[in-house]
């Protein structure tokens, strides 16, 4: 197998994002991130497809020297599942909104992830229609003035983590655009994992949207304001490592270390592949001043895909089934001659 | 049983949208229409030799489609007061007050009869009054002197595994019933309707256009040698489509029930991008949905097959109807400039090669394709000559050849200058990596808003619909190749039209008929017969849709209009009429 290096995956064409858009970062983790997929899963290029709906990130295909399909608004998650099914070999991966996604294609989003489809969802959210140029998506927050709610919006946001693990979904991580490094170890595990795989990045729009995460991405509070879940290790953060997360009984709790009677031992573990829901989604949910926002894989667990259970139930016909061609169903059930 | 022994036959269920519409009502009433001859059969008929009306309601709704000298055969024991009043009848005489006391009025005791045939059987009341339908079946083939023995097959088929135990009962009752009407003499005249003369040698078998829709897809992914994927969204009269394809996964077809209609096309375009035969079915409402991504398949210029199976619009409209109404919104019905080919099935039959061209013309000229059915041929069924593979062209899509040499690259949107078709790469093939997408793009594949560029690959892909009419088969013309009067008919009106022209010809008639498979892009002599003839009558099922767009592609030919929108198929009887009124 060819040596893949990010040059590989880049594309002649010429990047037409904003300077400063949270978006070229996810692109180049990607660039990154698929050459290291590549070498652990034996994959060559061509088995890559980029599937985008409409808005600014989903011009990401082009800018990707792979297969590609920039399709309609709302549109990319059906258009991945047609991809997968028909051909399960290929490695579907798909730039999409939080308008797109969540508002025009939210039918199709929450459907992917109950039919657990092996496909890997980037959803760009910067909390803004960026292409039609600065009006309110379902990501925005409560109260937010956009061009379409200059008094402000009276509608309360999705946090597409919820959503995703009341679909059941088998695989969820987020992250900030800045956070280069762990852009790439997120996509590398959602590569790895067989089912529909949900990767919100919280991006910056620099022209209508400026800051939207800055509580989150300014390197003066990340620290404090976020928590990077790994499997298998302590729920621990602060500039000093100071904090961490416990379980009360009847809901997180987030403690100083070495205070209150807590210690490094109180300090929950994260287990991204337990069956558990509940835990994941409180996990999901947590939102500042009194918690950190979750990064990283907060849930990665095992269940049957959609494209094997097609392929599988083929095969598994094929096998019994005494129509072997056409001819074969042509003279299946009642016949009559006439001579 | 009238198909396995021979007969010419045709059928047409005609029933009401609610799954248990209210019992003993007008608007409850289902009906399945059975016309047999000893000749080829083209339609379900018009007018009835025999009415069977299980209640008051069923008669009402049916007694004006009985001829002058029809037998009406009624279960007396469900003409009593009630149902009589809730049929909205006034006195205790229907026939008299629908004036049908003068045809031959068998009134039996249907339901106590089949009570009493099956007092033997360890079963319950419910369980024996549903073989009350036997019994007068056994009675109807008393009239028409069908043997019982074909009826004696198909219930020992469909029961022998699931019920072995309602086997028995049936047959009791159907024998039952056929001697009850060989016993009372209340039945004038037995007919004796004769195998089909001039039927063609060979295998039947009967078919339905939903199913042979399906399995002309079938035929086609075998010929062409690629799995066949259908994402669809259940839809009356369509889903019998969807499932059909669900059972034959032993011949490799992949099917999805998509969320929604939109969803259904947008699976079927992945699938479509990554290489294998893709169709989504569906009706009128069903195709508006569709609409934006049908310009993205477009746009895209990838192969799909998009089944539109007709009913009576708009919006909602009667479901279980059916109508030609659809196309316009299959010619016109999308945003920008948009050519999309259109074929059209005629028959349930031939709804079998219809489906196999419509997915040949998708494949070889990369692009989606428009079947339109209609709810009449979709239900309806009709016996079939079965075809050989073997005498079924190849399928041969442009896909790329060979492999690139280094420096070499594909570009996506570069087309072979007779066709205009472009190659196909399909994701999965080393070195061919490219993107397609909405926006307009120039040759290589870039993005483009270059205004040449734009009016460029408009006018290629236009010109790469047109010029499938040098590959379809031309029009065919019943009758004198010129004259005073063509007669113009498409898609599922052919057995009417084709039964009222050749009924006026047996009577001397000088009249022609031609009859279009294709509706985009026309046959390539369509101008041609058109300009042999004073008139050009075009009859179809809306307000003159197939006239209109006639009428833009052949400005020259004077054309006129017979049309119908009542939910409902010509009868062969009105369209007699309005041919003649031209003559």
């Amino acid at each position: 197998m060819a040596n893949l290096s990010f040059k590989d995956f880049k594309s002649d064409q010429e990047v037409r994002w904003c300077p400063g858009c949270g978006d070229h970062a996810v692109l180049a983790a990607l660039q990154r991130a698929l050459p290291k997929v590549s070498q652990a899963l034996g994959y060559e290029k061509e088995r890559y497809v980029v599937v985008s709906g409409i808005g600014c990130s989903s011009r990401l295909p082009y800018y990707m020297d792979t297969y590609g399909f920039h399709s309609i608004h709302g549109r990319a998650t059906a258009i991945s599942t047609g991809i997968k099914v028909a051909n399960p070999w290929l490695t579907v991966w798909q730039a999409c909104g939080d308008g797109d996604a969540l508002a025009i294609g939210g039918n199709h989003f929450i459907h992917a992830i109950r039919r657990n489809i092996d496909i890997n969802i980037m959803l760009f959210n910067n909390q803004i229609y960026g292409l039609t140029k600065g009006q309110y998506s379902p990501t925005s927050k409560f109260g937010a003035i956009t061009k379409t709610s200059p008094y402000g919006t009276v509608e309360h946001p999705f946090n597409p983590g919820s959503l995703v693990l009341g679909a059941k979904g088998t695989f969820f991580a987020r992250s900030l655009d800045v956070e280069l490094a762990l852009n790439e170890e997120i996509m590398t595990a959602a590569a790895l994992h067989d089912g529909c795989s949900v990767m919100e990045f919280l991006t910056n729009c620099v022209i209508f949207n400026d800051g939207a995460h800055r509580n989150l991405s300014d390197p003066a509070v990340r620290a404090d304001h976020t928590i990077v879940l790994r499997h298998g290790e302590k729920m621990i953060f602060g500039k000093e490592k100071e904090k961490g997360l416990v379980y009360d009984g009847r809901k997180l709790r987030v403690v100083r270390i070495g205070e209150g009677g807590f210690t490094l031992e109180d300090i929950l573990v994260h287990d991204a592949h337990t069956d558990n829901i509940g835990l994941h989604m409180a996990l999901a949910d947590m939102k500042g001043p009194d918690y950190p926002v979750a990064l990283g894989v907060i849930r990665d667990v095992k269940d049957i895909t959609y494209d094997d259970g097609v392929r599988d139930q083929v095969k598994e016909v094929m096998a019994k089934s005494r129509i072997h061609c056409v001819d074969d169903l042509l003279h299946s059930g009642s016949t009559w001659e006439v001579k | 049983m009238s198909a396995i022994y021979g007969n010419g036959l045709s059928t047409f269920p005609d029933y009401p949208a609610e799954i248990r519409a209210p019992h003993g009502t007008i608007s409850g009433v289902s009906g399945f229409q059975v016309h047999i001859g000893n000749d080829k059969v083209t339609t379900p008929g018009d007018f009835c030799d025999l009415l069977v009306a299980m209640n008051p309601a069923a008669l009402k709704a049916n007694a004006k489609w009985c001829k002058r000298h029809a037998m009406v055969l009624v279960d007396q024991d469900s003409f009593d007061d009630a149902l009589l009043r809730k049929a909205g009848f006034q006195t205790d005489n229907p026939f008299a007050e629908l004036g049908i006391e003068d045809r031959t009025l068998i009134v039996s005791p249907i339901t106590t009869m089949t009570l009493e045939s099956l007092k033997d059987f360890d079963m319950d009341q419910k369980a024996k009054l549903k073989c009350k339908n036997m019994f007068t079946l056994g009675m109807a083939c008393f009239i028409y002197s069908r043997p019982l023995e074909y009826i004696y097959t198909y219930l020992e088929k469909k029961f022998a595994k699931k019920h072995p135990e309602v086997i028995e009962p049936n047959r009791k009752v159907l024998n039952d019933g056929f001697n009850y009407a060989a016993n009372i003499q209340a039945i004038p005249n037995t007919y004796v309707i004769e195998p089909a003369r001039n039927a063609r040698k060979g295998t039947y078998r009967n078919i339905s256009g939903n199913q042979a829709v399906a399995w002309g897809l079938i035929a086609a992914s075998e010929k062409a040698g690629l799995p066949l994927f259908c994402g669809s969204y259940p839809i009356t009269p369509a889903t019998g489509i969807l499932e059909e394809l669900a059972i034959h996964k032993s011949l490799g077809v992949k099917t999805l029930q998509a969320e929604d209609e939109i969803a259904g096309i947008c699976t079927a375009i992945g699938a479509a991008f990554a290489g294998n035969l893709a169709v989504t079915t569906t009706s009128g409402p069903g195709l508006s949905l569709k609409s934006e991504a049908l310009g993205l398949a477009m746009m895209t210029e990838l192969p799909l097959v998009v089944v539109d199976v007709q009913r009576a619009g708009p919006s909602t409209g009667i479901p279980t109807k059916t109508e030609q109404s659809d196309l316009y919104q299959a010619l016109y019905g999308r945003s920008g400039e948009c050519p999309i080919p259109i074929v059209a099935a005629h028959s349930p039959a031939h709804c079998f090669d219809a489906a196999f061209q419509a997915a040949k013309i998708a494949l070889e000229h990369m692009t989606p394709v428009i079947l339109l059915s209609e709810g009449f041929i979709g239900n309806g069924s009709e016996p079939w000559l079965i075809p050989s593979m073997k005498d079924y062209p190849e399928i041969k899509p442009p896909y790329v050849q060979g492999v690139l040499k280094e420096g070499q690259k594909y570009y996506p949107f570069q087309r072979d200058p007779e066709t205009m078709v472009r190659r196909w790469a399909i994701p999965g093939q080393k070195g061919f990596e490219h993107r397609v997408g909405g926006l307009e793009k120039n040759h290589e594949g870039a993005i483009s808003s270059d205004p040449a560029n734009h009016a460029l690959m408009i006018a290629e892909r236009q010109a790469k619909v047109e010029k499938i009419a040098a590959s379809i088969s031309e029009l065919e013309v019943l009758g004198e190749p010129e004259g005073k009067l063509l007669v113009v008919g498409w898609g599922g009106t052919y057995g009417h039209i084709d039964s009222a022209v050749r009924e006026l010809r047996e009577a001397g008639e000088k009249v022609s008929y031609a009859h279009f498979d294709y509706i985009y892009p026309l046959p390539a002599n369509t101008a041609q017969v058109f300009s042999r003839f004073e008139k050009i009558l075009v009859c179809e099922l809306n307000i003159a849709q197939f006239a209109s767009w006639l009428e833009g592609r052949i400005p020259e030919a004077n054309i006129i209009k017979f049309n119908k929108v009542q939910g409902q198929p010509f009868l062969v009887g009105e369209l007699v009429e309005a041919i003649k009124k031209e003559l």
